[in-house]
């Protein structure tokens, strides 16, 4: 029995296609997603993201223990609101999730993590709080929906109320704070300017019409990844899982180190994949016609490695994709293409910021 | 529910085959096909003159969700090829039978045409997917 958020009507109503993902039916598209791209880098597009696991920790010792538990180092978290992307290691430093964690004061902090990790991450972090009396509360009474593009937050403050409007004007990137019932961040995963919004689940459907009135496009899951992919963001369980080190899957400055006498969960385990060096995941940029997909082998010196992601980029008009190679990788790879060895670029893994390119 | 052109004669791989007359044949995809593949990027067709056995793999039609083979309904020359798919693949969607059509070939064998599925019989193939 697949899991619904209390959005799919909405869905319906726009002519979704509608896609099994990891248990939940979601928007694939709702006609184009290379058009619902466009609107994201162009305008303004909105995302049903309900089905990510809400999390908030509560207690004396929270920031001890996010310190604790996380490879960022939640001591940068000092103005009330401010949030940071962080890596959550198992003692072999391998990754168990990518998430977004918001300061909201010294006895409250919320995480955001992946919904198709949700089980194993709860069970996690309910295990290693206890020693800290740390209260670990998901929250799924609230939807959410990431409106994102150069015209989002203008369009978005058209349906704030003048309260709402205040909380959050001139709000710098990745903060997160209460606005009367929404929770509204200034994060998101495409590389554009724009809010993620939690609603209380029985007002988002109004709330998602406010935003449609209000001349906010619908994006499906197809946009989705297409617009992280082009803005160089990880898709966690393609990228990197729990077997891949940070460091091979280029979150290394997600790595707080310094000061070097804080423990974290995977210290010692990841100053040994340092030591002995890893596997790199870079950016490869194909010219011709094509498209890079996931698992295909790339040639490169010194060695082989695997396309961790592949699509074809609508914003560049060619395709783009993350591999793990060897680090001995140059400047160009060739990857093999249905049998046949195509000539890549190799680039940092983030092709699009901001509606332009920076390769 | 697709739209299944009476007209039109089909291959159980979603190919659809139109005769223009002195033995022409212009071959397209079928809406349930793009509708399969998602947003079209690039078309792969094959060269003018080309000599094509039915059931070979001509071209290729690559969305962004996969690569998929197109396959020759007929076997023939192909004697004309959409050069539109080029600059706008997305045609392929938006107009399937129309202006996204893909090549032509001057049929070799004409009785291969009563091996071709009519319109009943490739909604039976979509019904039974």
């Amino acid at each position: 029995m697949a899991q619904q958020t209390v959005l799919f009507d909405k869905h319906v109503e726009a002519g979704a296609k509608i896609v099994d993902f990891h248990g939940w039916d979601m928007p694939l598209h709702y006609g184009s997603q290379i058009e619902e791209h466009h609107a994201v880098r162009t305008d303004a597009g909105m995302f049903d993201v309900s089905h990510m696991t809400i999390v908030d920790l509560k207690g004396a010792n929270t920031r001890a223990f996010l310190r604790f538990l996380l490879a960022n180092d939640v001591a940068k978290l000092t103005v009330p609101g401010k949030a940071l992307y962080t890596g959550m290691l198992n003692e072999a430093g391998g990754v168990i999730d990518d998430l977004i964690v918001y300061f909201q004061s010294e006895d409250f902090f919320r995480l955001v993590v992946n919904s198709a990790t949700r089980e194993k991450d709860l069970a996690w972090i309910s295990q290693q709080a206890a020693a800290f009396a740390v209260t670990v509360t998901e929250r799924p009474e609230f939807a959410m929906i990431a409106v994102q593009g150069p015209h989002a937050k203008a369009k978005v403050a058209t349906v704030l109320t003048a309260e709402q409007q205040a909380a959050v004007a001139g709000m710098k990137p990745f903060f997160g704070v209460q606005a009367g019932e929404l929770f509204i961040a200034t994060t998101g995963y495409t590389g554009e300017d724009g809010y993620e919004i939690s609603v209380p689940a029985d007002q988002a459907a109004d709330f998602w019409q406010k935003l449609l009135d209000a001349g906010v496009r619908p994006a499906g899951l197809g946009a989705r990844d297409t617009l992280r992919l082009e803005a160089g963001m990880n898709l966690y369980g393609q990228d990197m899982d729990e077997t891949v080190s940070p460091l091979a899957a280029n979150m290394g400055w997600t790595i707080a180190w310094e000061p070097s006498d804080r423990q974290f969960i995977g210290r010692s385990a990841l100053e040994q994949h340092k030591a002995a060096g890893t596997m790199q995941l870079v950016g490869l940029v194909m010219e011709q016609k094509g498209v890079l997909r996931h698992g295909q082998r790339v040639v490169v010196d010194g060695g082989e490695g695997e396309i961790t992601s592949g699509t074809f980029s609508p914003t560049l008009g060619y395709s783009i994709a993350m591999a793990r190679v060897p680090a001995s990788v140059g400047a160009t790879a060739q990857v093999d293409i249905r049998g046949k060895l195509v000539d890549v670029k190799v680039v940092k893994p983030c092709f699009v910021r901001n509606g332009k390119k920076v390769i | 529910m697709s739209t299944i052109p009476q007209e039109l004669k089909y291959a159980s791989s979603h190919e659809w085959v139109r005769s223009e007359g002195n033995g022409v044949y212009t071959v397209g995809i079928t809406e349930h096909a793009q509708d399969l593949l998602g947003d079209m990027v690039f078309v792969e067709l094959p060269d003018v003159g080309d000599s094509v056995a039915q059931g070979d793999d001509v071209a290729v039609a690559e969305s962004v969700k996969a690569a998929s083979d197109i396959y020759a309904p007929i076997s023939g020359e192909v004697v004309a090829i959409n050069d539109a798919l080029n600059d706008s693949p997305e045609l392929v969607n938006s107009s399937p039978y129309g202006e996204g059509w893909m090549f032509k070939i001057k049929i070799a064998d004409e009785a291969e045409l009563a091996g071709l599925l009519d319109a009943a019989g490739y909604q039976a193939v979509i019904d039974a997917e």
